[in-house]
């Protein structure tokens, strides 16, 4: 019986495979939250075989703070178009300008917190019921005790000491009406899982993972990429650096890697040697101890 | 330079996921922290980030406890609530350690964590022996069915690694160890704080000649977990294209419970009873000739029979108990106590059905073992024995035949929680 076996990769796909099934079944209006970073084009790729030969029956939503990459940009728009997938789009701009949340000031501004509410908002115009994320438990200690099917309430507020136990691969998703769920089919893989399974389906992913020459500047030990909305303080220098994403997302908070690697495997070797986390790099997680926590209650990613 | 690993290999890598309960001061955190930092799973950031919220705590020593330690509240109270789960990975095997409370009021939190695990890790105290928790611990081990045990006796430091009080622990436990159903039980000596026999074997106790823990950890055979007698695939959601190029497709979508489906096997469909033959098995990468446990694929039958979510297919030579009244062992998770006459929503695979309680035969003492046939009202945190009847037939092996088509949840139909798990008797 020793060949019945699947490595770590298999079996972490055939959960998640399980979960995005799940979902379908469970819920009438799903959407996939959808960033262009690599765990959403991993989620992507693993809704793709949750249901081939179908087309993925779940529609894309991205929350667009307008503080883009464009490459970022151009990947989700081709994904779109190859797969004939429907793309919803969430405007964080549109947001403030409606006046239901301020723009922050000062250097380290962003609109990470008033993500928040853009989506929250599209939930509820489009009355989607579970919305799956591409969160990992790995990432952050508040994530590490979420559920794979998180239950939001009217508010879309999660209350961490009141989860619904998850046993064997039994997944309760039934609500009352207004509420919603929040789906993490990754929940059980690392960063280095993720980019191993990448490599081992030669997943296509934006370029700004491989190293590229760009305009960065240094905060806190941090390497950001120059942009006309970056406000630099009087001390810091623009300069021209090899550098790639370990992270993509709102540009105002993603940090840059130096490196020269230039394909997956050299990446991979680079995440296995790495001494921080990736959340650790990310300019909104280092507000204080609980970020993550406070802004998952009101109803974040 | 990086160091350079050899990728290939670890996609050859195999997944064991673990238990350890614990409570505060049994060394649990120190065992979980000391695993995750000698494989090199802390990274730089999180112990200065623990290093930071250890000194504003007004602690002298960076407490390796915060590590896992995870919401704000937990923190605060220096406790565990919920179930924490861990990630670390050794180049052949990736572990998924599913962190639990040990205190009875979470009961509840141990029994999900031992749900899908592989392997427990039961913590003794070397200076204080078996204990009311030990008991507790190894019953739910025992009973949610997982496959190894591993009691590392700790702080054996503290009795200056004096091989005498190990074997007198390992007696304790062994002379309780009949009334659980456990085939594996592995001991180790260790000392957590020290680092002996966790990672590098102990200096200290040459007169134990077997293995460090992470050795187990990695080598332990877990090929022998699934069952792959039983062929049973629970239909999770049906595929229909509707395109061109598959215009008649009709896949039965879902994750294989337990066997080996092959294409040409002659199968049987629950609950209509009818029988036909698998034409293939799909997934995006290719077709398969054959899949198994715990397999997510797709698969066609030679005719058009209706088969929908809910409905279980089993191979012709190997079937199914089926049967509306259910003998179960529950595990109690809602503050309002189980309702004897009561009616619950329950799912078992993907199947969903109604039923109600007739009967609660007795409750289990999982402090002592014993069974209590006096006081019957299943609270929070309860282990029993109950009969309950469904309002349709639950297709069904016995939890130790499999753990995935032997186990059910009840849900409360008005607050739509989770309210119970339950792991069937087969009584045959």
């Amino acid at each position: 019986m020793n060949n019945y076996h699947l490595n770590h990769l298999r079996e972490l796909e055939a959960e998640s495979i399980f979960i995005f099934r799940e979902v379908a079944a469970q819920f009438d209006n799903p959407v996939i939250l959808f960033s262009g970073g690599k765990d959403s084009i991993v989620m992507f790729h693993l809704a793709r075989k949750a249901f081939y030969p179908a087309k993925v029956p779940i529609p894309l939503l991205h929350i667009d703070t307008g503080h883009n990459f464009k490459e970022a940009i151009e990947f989700r728009d081709n994904l779109v178009e190859k797969y004939g997938v429907k793309l919803y789009v969430g405007s964080v701009q549109k947001t403030i300008d409606e006046g239901k949340v301020q723009e922050e000031t000062g250097y380290n501004a962003s609109r990470n917190v008033l993500q928040t509410t853009t989506l929250l908002d599209a939930i509820e115009e489009h009355k989607f019921d579970a919305a799956l994320g591409g969160g990992r438990r790995d990432e952050e200690k508040a994530r590490a005790k979420e559920r794979f099917f998180s239950h939001r309430d009217e508010f879309g507020q999660w209350d961490p000491k009141n989860q619904r136990p998850e046993l064997w691969n039994i997944f309760n998703g039934k609500k009352r009406m207004g509420e919603h769920f929040r789906v993490f089919p990754l929940s059980n893989w690392t960063e280095l899982d993720v980019w191993q399974y990448i490599y081992m389906e030669d997943i296509e992913i934006p370029s700004l993972y491989y190293t590229h020459r760009r305009e960065v500047f240094e905060r806190d030990g941090v390497l950001l990429a120059a942009a006309p909305f970056m406000q630099l303080k009087p001390t810091e220098k623009i300069e021209t650096l090899d550098v790639r994403c370990r992270t993509i997302g709102d540009i105002t908070n993603t940090g840059l890697t130096r490196s020269k690697a230039d394909n997956l495997k050299d990446i991979i070797d680079e995440i296995a040697a790495e001494r921080t986390t990736e959340r650790g790099q990310r300019f909104d997680d280092k507000r204080s101890e609980t970020a993550m926590e406070d802004r998952k209650k009101e109803g974040y990613f | 330079m990086t160091e350079k690993k050899d990728t290939n290999g670890y996609l050859d890598m195999e997944l064991l996921r673990f238990t350890t309960a614990g409570s505060v001061d049994d060394g649990k955190s120190t065992l979980i922290g000391r695993l995750l930092y000698d494989s090199k799973s802390i990274f730089q950031d999180q112990i200065e980030a623990i290093e930071i919220a250890s000194k504003n705590k007004g602690n002298e020593e960076t407490d390796l406890a915060l590590l896992t330690d995870g919401l704000r509240a937990e923190r605060e109270q220096g406790i565990t609530i919920d179930v924490a789960y861990r990630y670390f990975a050794t180049p052949k095997r990736k572990f998924i350690i599913a962190d639990t409370p040990g205190h009875i009021q979470y009961t509840r939190n141990m029994v999900t964590g031992a749900s899908t695990a592989n392997l427990a890790i039961i913590l003794i105290d070397a200076r204080h022996g078996v204990i009311e928790q030990t008991l507790r611990h190894s019953y739910i081990a025992s009973l949610l069915k997982i496959p190894h045990i591993v009691v590392c006796i700790n702080k054996m430091d503290l009795v200056d690694y004096d091989e005498s009080a190990y074997e007198k622990i390992k007696k304790q436990f062994m002379s309780f160890a009949p009334k659980l159903d456990v085939k594996d039980i592995e001991f180790i000596p260790i000392s957590a704080l020290k680092g002996d026999n966790v990672v590098e074997p102990s200096k200290q106790m040459t007169w134990y000649q077997g293995t460090t823990l992470l050795y187990l950890l990695e080598n332990i055979y877990i090929k022998g977990d699934n069952n792959y007698v039983d062929a049973r695939f629970p239909v999770q959601y049906v595929i229909r294209p509707q395109s061109d190029e598959f215009h008649d497709y009709r896949g039965y979508a879902g994750r294989i419970d337990g066997g080996i489906f092959k294409v040409g096997d002659k199968i049987k469909v629950f609950p209509s009873g009818l029988e036909s033959k698998i034409k293939s098995i799909d997934t995006l990468n290719e077709s398969l000739d054959m899949a198994f446990a715990p397999q997510s694929v797709s698969i066609t039958i030679e005719d058009d029979i209706d088969i929908s979510r809910g409905d279980m297919i089993v191979k012709t030579e190997n079937l199914m108990r089926q049967s509306q009244d259910i003998t179960a062992m529950i595990s109690w998770f809602n503050e309002r106590p189980l309702q004897v006459r009561g009616k619950y929503a329950l799912r078992h695979t993907t199947n969903d059905v109604k039923c109600i309680i007739q009967e609660v035969k007795f409750k289990m003492d999982i402090n002592s073992l014993e069974r209590n046939y006096d006081d019957k009202e299943v609270k929070m945190n309860d282990i029993a024995r109950i009969q309950l009847k469904t309002t349709k037939p639950l297709f069904f092996d016995g939890y130790k035949k499999n753990r995935y088509t032997g186990s059910f949840v009840l849900i409360d139909e008005v607050t739509n929680e989770t309210v119970g798990a339950g792991m069937i008797i087969d009584k045959a």
